[in-house]
């Protein structure tokens, strides 16, 4: 009846473990409480859960990253205080609870914390920098949305019912199958992979097809914001690099539901086939992660050194060759497996290259910045940190890149410390900037500042002193994933780490204190011109938050910086003639049912409950075609409704002046 | 790619606008294809990767049957043919015809997908199942890939035959068939690929 599910799957074996599904079950059921006390279901299922609107889904994204922000920490911090105190001692952790946290971390971090918290911005921004009332699929974003919240819903339940995967968050066979690891923590791992991999590859189509048909009047490619071509280009590696993530998981699937031998040791099996596939996803993933952040830092050096960017067509391009080169590098993740020299001498030669254009960018943001007016937003401020502490992620990158240097420092601590050099900095910081300097726009006031300005500097100096260390760790040869270790040389180097990721969590209090300060004054920091910034481009030139269709009219493009053009030309913020009428698509329940299901779906093939499977399975199928047959997806919002929205905002235009 | 600008309209009447609406899902139907050819691609290398690898069981050469695959190819390619002349009585907006095509096509599909399985069913039952060698489960999951997409396309075809009936040949059906007819070639181009680099290869 319940496939392998008993009553020994409930994490009673450790109390670590059972506090941690405490703390899982408690906030779920707080969330709970507090949504009925304050009556806000109704409220939450019409206005937010059903939505379509691109905006909301877009901040939804955002909540669901920075919730998984916080559990990957909590991570992150248990593995340095394990690591700091595990010197000639087992620690606080037993080795197979250790093997869960660092494969949660990881999986959660890329898959459930990068991944929504990029796409949340692109579904925030994007649509309003182009100029058009939505994207192309807006079911299909609520589907892509439900389907991210489902695999991360597994990856949680995992704390609560059974184990996670104990295999590292890049799973890599023979140790993820069948026959070394028989629980269902790699089948926690895989299910959640690819459920949330189907909404991504979604996600991706749905922003192409919105950039490259959706566009508002006048906008040619190459006017286009740094952001909007950092999406695009994101979006297209999306596509392209996430069926291997899904053949990866699929075959390994296949490996452990019905004994086939992709990947096992015997029986003609070939585990280095996964590892090829992995990483043919995995490098371009990380540029699907980095680009957009770039495109946020380019925005915010532009608005905050109030300067045109420099060399925009420089940046455009290196955007675009990176996309392309990201594919031809995965190879250097295994230096080590045994490729001719030939093999691993053109890998190693990409990589370097592929440095070159990332180079470039960083000229477009220093001589942006360069005589120009600074004003130290936080924003801005983690643009810069991330500026100077990218390029020595960067250098040690290239130092990894060349095959021998890295059949020295292979799965060491150097490689851990260079790509959270690589990915605080350079995906979380520009997330983080992006976050703060869209917040106005998709709430109405500003966020608070101070709050903003500590949470960067615990954060970056948490960043080096977590960090820093562990690079000499790895030169003196401790090996990532250490549970315990014996030798004195490294402990006081774990200390100082442990004593980073303790900074970086007074960081995390303070980005929540700043989310509780901007709430609370909102009234004194509301802004009413929706252009809090004296912006460049089209998504200040909307009200904040904007209305559903987003532009009454929509706006005729001539300049790379749109709104900036119509300010000197005086045209900003006029008054149209007349109003027409707007289609608008309608709220769906449909993306949050199929999420659930999808969630149905990945638990029941977790624990082998077939029934359960089937049903969801056919729930799903049968949703999709009475959805698909369904012609009566939009209704017209007329043309008196949107004059009124819009009077009311040119009232407190006027009230302002 | 191009430099014009975005295509949408900024007002205008229903009709453009439900014409670009049905453009805008064309080309996001390509995308999926893209990534779906993607799929396939790295199906066909694993099998590559893995034809040698038959762990001393049976190989391709005893487990293969030429004509089957030959019988498999040509109802597929007919039925993509027959698919081509529904999409043409669409265009003609000849409601009677698409569905006597669309009926025609369902069949071919359904005989490929029953040989299919004749096929898979005689393997398992031989001891030449996807759980014997790497050879097999790359050999099952890459051909059966392709069945369960064509199994897909099946009941695609079974809900644009309700819709026609239902609704007629409005835009959205129309539309909504034209993406079924890519997806249908799509199926084809997969299996000339299954045909010449599986049981070519694996008989000679």
């Amino acid at each position: 009846m319940f496939g392998k599910l008993t009553i020994e799957a409930l994490p009673l074996y450790s109390a670590i473990a059972a506090g941690g599904a405490l703390v899982t079950v408690g906030g779920a059921a707080l969330v709970v409480l507090v949504i009925t006390w304050l009556r806000a279901w109704k409220y939450l299922w019409t206005e937010w859960l059903t939505s379509v609107d691109h905006k909301r889904i877009g901040v939804m994204y955002i909540v669901l990253a920075l919730i998984m922000l916080l559990r990957g920490f909590v991570d992150a911090i248990m593995m340095r205080a394990q690591q700091a105190m595990a010197l000639n001692s087992g620690g606080y952790l037993p080795p197979e609870h250790f093997d869960q946290i660092f494969s949660s971390h990881g999986t959660i971090m890329i898959f459930f914390m990068a991944m929504p918290f990029m796409t949340g911005l692109v579904n925030l921004a994007m649509p309003l920098q182009i100029g058009t009332r939505d994207v192309a699929f807006p079911f299909l974003n609520s589907l892509s949305l439900w389907l991210s919240a489902a695999g991360a819903g597994l990856v949680m339940v995992s704390l609560v019912i059974g184990k996670f995967s104990t295999a590292g968050w890049t799973g890599y066979p023979p140790y993820s199958g069948i026959q070394y690891n028989p629980g269902v923590g790699v089948d926690y791992w895989i299910w959640a992979l690819l459920i949330s991999g189907i909404g991504s590859t979604l996600s991706g189509i749905n922003f192409v097809v919105t950039i490259l048909k959706r566009r508002a009047p006048g906008m040619t490619l190459m006017r286009m914001t740094p952001f909007t071509w950092t999406a695009l280009v994101t979006s297209v590696l999306m596509i392209f690099a996430f069926p291997a993530l899904t053949v990866a998981c699929g075959l390994l699937a296949l490996d452990r539901l019905l004994g086939m031998h992709f990947f096992t040791n015997d029986h003609g099996g070939n585990m280095m086939n996964y590892v090829n596939l992995f990483w043919i996803w995995g490098h371009p993933e990380v540029y699907i992660l980095i680009l957009p952040a770039f495109g946020v830092f380019s925005e915010v050096v532009s608005t905050f050194a109030r300067k045109r960017l420099f060399g925009y067509e420089s940046l455009v391009y290196a955007t675009a060759a990176i996309g392309l080169l990201s594919f031809t590098v995965w190879l250097h993740h295994f230096f080590t497996m045994g490729s001719s020299a030939t093999v691993n001498a053109f890998f190693g030669i990409m990589t370097m290259i592929i440095a070159v254009p990332t180079g470039v960018k960083v000229f477009n943001w220093l001589l942006t910045m360069y005589r120009g007016r600074i004003s130290f937003h936080p924003s801005m401020l983690f643009t810069i940190g991330f500026i100077v502490t990218f390029v020595i992620g960067g250098m040690t990158g290239v130092l990894l890149a060349m095959p021998p240097a890295d059949f020295l420092l292979h799965n060491t601590t150097f490689l851990v410390a260079h790509f959270h050099n690589m990915i605080i900095p350079g995906v979380l910081f520009g997330y983080l900037a992006g976050y703060m300097y869209w917040f106005p726009k998709a709430f109405g006031f500003k966020m608070n500042e101070p709050w903003g300005v500590r949470a960067f500097w615990f954060w970056i100096v948490g960043f080096y002193l977590a960090f820093m260390p562990l690079y000499v760790l790895g030169f003196m040869g401790m090996p990532r994933r250490m549970e315990q270790y014996n030798d004195p040389a490294w402990a006081p180097w774990l200390m100082a780490a442990a004593a980073g990721a303790f900074l970086i969590l007074i960081g995390i209090a303070c980005l929540a204190m700043q989310v509780l300060a901007t709430f609370r004054d909102r009234r004194r920091d509301a802004d009413v011109t929706g252009d809090p910034y004296d912006g460049r481009t089209l998504e200040w030139a909307t009200a904040s938050p904007p209305p559903a269709y987003n532009f009454a009219i929509l706006p005729q493009v001539r300049d790379r910086e749109p709104l900036l053009d119509m300010k000197e030309r005086g045209v900003a913020w006029q008054k149209p003639a007349k109003y027409e009428d707007i289609e608008m698509p309608k709220s769906s329940a449909v993306g949050v049912v199929m999420g659930a299901f999808a969630f149905g779906l990945g638990f029941a093939m977790v624990w082998h409950i077939w029934w359960l499977a089937a049903a969801c399975g056919l729930v799903m199928w049968v949703t999709m075609i009475v959805r698909s047959s369904d012609d009566d997806q939009e209704y017209r919002l007329s043309a008196a409704e949107v004059a009124r929205i819009e009077e009311a905002r040119y009232r407190a235009l006027g009230s302002r002046a | 790619m191009s430099t014009r600008p975005g295509t949408m309209a900024a007002h205008g009447g229903g009709g453009s606008e439900a014409a670009e609406l049905h453009e805008q899902r064309a080309l996001g139907f390509w995308l999926y294809l893209m990534s779906d050819a993607i799929i396939f691609a790295l199906l066909f290398m694993t099998y590559g990767i893995m034809a040698g690898n038959t762990d001393g069981g049976p190989t391709g050469k005893s487990l293969f049957d030429l004509s089957n695959a030959a019988y498999e190819t040509a109802l597929l390619l007919v039925s993509s043919m027959t698919f081509g002349f529904a999409s043409l009585a669409a265009r003609d907006g000849n409601r009677g015809a698409v569905l006597g095509w669309l009926v025609l096509t369902f069949v071919l599909g359904a005989g490929f997908v029953f040989l299919e399985v004749r096929e898979f069913v005689g393997m398992i039952g031989a001891g030449a199942g996807p759980d014997r060698s790497g050879f097999l489960s790359a050999f099952f999951t890459l051909v059966g890939t392709h069945g369960v997409h064509v199994s897909t396309g099946l009941v695609w075809i079974l809900i644009m035959m309700g819709q026609v009936t239902v609704k007629g040949l409005t835009l959205p059906v129309t539309s909504r068939l034209f993406r079924l007819g890519l997806f249908w070639h799509f199926l084809d181009i997969a299996w000339v690929g299954i045909f010449s680099v599986v049981y070519l290869p694996g008989l000679m």
